[in-house]
C-alpha cells in the first residue's frame, strides 16, 4: 500500500461508513505489511523497525523516557501476579491450561489468531483458553473480562515474551479472512465518517488534539495494556473504544468481523517480537 | 440512527479524544460560533486544526491545516461553508468529519460556525 494505493482504499469508502466491492487486488499479508512499513519509513526516516512495538511511544522520546520508568516497576504487577495464580490453578478434573493448550501455553502467543481449518474460521488465543476450559468441564469466560480472562492473559502472554509475531494465511477460507479485516480496517464508518486507517495509517505521527497516534505496524504485540498504569484494556477492548470515538456501533467482541479484524491487524506486526503487558496512558 | 450513534458515544470507554458524549450538550443551549467550534461534542475543530490567532485555542491537533486568514483565502463564504459541511467533496480521502453530510452540526449550527471561522 503506497501513498496512492492507501489514499485510494480510504478514497474508494468514502460514504456512509459502507464499503462495496473495494477494489483491492490481492496482495499478500507480507505484501500489505512491507507497503506499510515503506510508506511509515518515508514519514519517520528516525524510527527503527523494531520500535514500532512501542507505539506512539516511539515517536515521542519523553513519553518513551517516562514509559521506561513506569515499567521498571510496573503498577500492574500485583495483577499479572493474580494472573499467574489463576494460571497455575488446576481445573476441577486436576488438569491445568499448560496440559491442554499447545506446547503447554509456552511461545506460543504469537500464532495468534490463527485460521482453524476444521472450524472454518479464525480463532484467538482468548477462544484456545475457552475450549480448554470446557474441554476439562469449567465454564467459559466472558469475552474480553478483565476481571478473569484478562488477568489470566496479562500472565499467560509473558510466557511468549520475544516470540516473534507469527500469523500464517493459507488457503482460500483463511484468505478470505484476512481480507474481511482488511476491508474493516480501511473502511469508513460511523457519524464521524473514520476508518481506522484514517488514524492509524494516514495520520500515524499526527496529533488528534493532544493525542499522538500510533501507526498501525506493532500495535498488536502488547496486549493487554493497562492504561493509566492498572486498568486492564484487551486488545479487542481497544478496537471497540476505538470504533465507539467515531460514533461507530462496534462489532461483538469474538464475532467474525472482530476477530478477522484482529487477524489483518496481528499479520501487519509480524516480524515483531512480543511483550506482555505494557503501560498505556 | 443519530440517536443510536449518540447513545453509543455516550458510554464509551477510557479518554475520548473526538467524541465526547453529544446527550449531555442535547438541551438547546444556545452556543456561539466559537464555543460549537472549541465544544469537543459539537464542532471540536481543535482537535485536529490550530488557530494562530486566537489566544485560548490550546493544545491543538494536526491532522488539519491551521485556520489563520480564512477570509483572504476563502474569499466566496459559501466555499468555506462546503468545506465544513462536507471535506470529502474537495478531498475524498479527507480525514476532516462531514460535519453537515452526517449531522454532526445543524445548519444553524454549521453558519455560525463558518462566521466565527471565517474571521479567523
Ligand atoms: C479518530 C481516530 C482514531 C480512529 C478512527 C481509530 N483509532 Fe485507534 N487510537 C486512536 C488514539 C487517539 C489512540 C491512542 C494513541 C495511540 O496509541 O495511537 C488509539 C490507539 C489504538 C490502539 C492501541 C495502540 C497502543 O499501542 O496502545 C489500537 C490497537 C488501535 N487504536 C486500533 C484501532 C482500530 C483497529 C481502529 C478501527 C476500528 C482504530 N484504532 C480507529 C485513535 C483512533
Ligand atoms: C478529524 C480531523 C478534523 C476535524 C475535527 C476538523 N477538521 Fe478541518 N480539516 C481537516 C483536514 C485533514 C483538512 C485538510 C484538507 C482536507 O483534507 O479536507 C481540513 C481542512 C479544513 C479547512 C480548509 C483549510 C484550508 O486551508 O483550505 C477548513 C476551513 C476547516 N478544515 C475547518 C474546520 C472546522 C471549522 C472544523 C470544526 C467544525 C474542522 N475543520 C474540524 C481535518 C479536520
Amino acid at each position: 500500500m503506497k501513498q496512492k494505493i492507501i489514499m485510494k482504499l480510504l478514497t474508494g469508502m468514502a460514504g456512509l461508513g459502507m464499503v462495496l466491492g473495494v477494489a483491492t487486488a490481492y496482495a499478500t499479508p507480507e505484501q500489505d505489511k512491507q507497503d506499510l512499513i515503506k510508506f511509515y519509513a518515508s514519514k519517520f526516516p528516525n524510527v527503527k523497525l523494531e520500535d514500532y512495538v512501542y507505539g506512539a511511544l516511539a515517536l515521542d522520546p519523553d513519553s518513551k523516557a517516562q514509559y521506561d520508568a513506569i515499567m521498571e516497576f510496573p503498577p500492574f504487577d500485583s495483577q499479572v501476579e493474580a494472573g499467574r495464580k489463576m494460571w497455575e490453578t488446576p481445573f476441577k478434573n486436576g488438569k491445568t491450561y499448560a496440559d491442554c493448550l499447545p506446547n503447554g501455553g509456552k511461545q506460543i502467543a504469537g500464532n495468534y489468531p490463527m485460521f482453524d481449518e476444521a472450524k472454518g474460521k479464525v480463532v484467538t488465543l482468548e477462544d484456545v483458553v475457552n475450549d480448554c476450559r470446557v474441554a476439562n468441564g469449567e465454564a467459559p469466560f466472558k469475552i474480553s473480562d478483565p476481571k478473569t480472562i484478562g488477568l489470566l492473559g496479562s500472565y499467560m502472554r509473558t510466557l511468549s515474551d520475544g516470540m516473534i509475531m507469527n500469523i500464517k494465511v493459507q488457503g482460500p477460507k483463511a484468505v478470505a479472512a484476512y481480507e474481511d479485516g482488511k476491508r474493516t480496517f480501511f473502511s469508513r464508518r460511523g457519524q464521524l465518517n473514520f476508518a481506522c486507517a484514517s488514524c492509524h495509517v494516514q495520520n500515524a505521527g499526527n496529533h488528534l488534539r493532544s493525542e499522538l497516534i500510533s501507526p498501525v505496524v506493532g500495535q498488536a504485540v502488547h496486549w493487554p495494556v493497562f492504561r493509566g498504569g492498572d486498568t486492564l484494556v484487551t486488545l479487542q477492548n481497544r478496537y471497540t473504544g476505538c470504533f465507539k470515538q467515531v460514533r461507530a456501533v462496534p462489532p461483538a467482541e469474538d464475532s467474525a468481523a472482530m476477530n478477522n479484524l484482529e487477524y489483518f491487524h496481528s499479520a501487519m506486526s509480524n516480524g515483531l517480537p512480543m511483550k506482555a503487558s505494557v503501560f498505556r496512558k | 440512527m443519530r440517536k443510536l450513534h449518540q447513545l453509543f458515544t455516550a458510554c464509551a470507554l477510557g479518554a475520548i479524544t473526538l467524541a465526547g458524549s453529544a446527550l449531555a450538550a442535547e438541551p438547546a443551549k444556545d452556543l456561539t460560533g466559537k464555543q460549537l467550534a472549541f465544544d469537543k461534542t459539537k464542532g471540536n475543530c481543535l482537535a485536529c486544526h490550530a488557530m494562530p490567532t486566537v489566544p485560548d485555542a490550546e493544545s491543538p491537533g494536526t491532522y488539519g491545516p491551521p485556520l489563520i486568514a480564512m477570509s483572504a483565502r476563502y474569499p466566496d463564504k459559501a466555499k468555506l461553508r462546503a468545506q465544513i459541511w462536507d471535506a470529502t467533496v474537495a478531498n475524498p480521502s479527507s480525514s476532516m468529519i462531514p460535519f453537515g453530510k452526517h449531522g454532526v452540526l445543524t445548519e444553524a449550527e454549521i453558519d455560525k460556525v463558518t462566521d466565527f471561522v471565517y474571521g479567523l
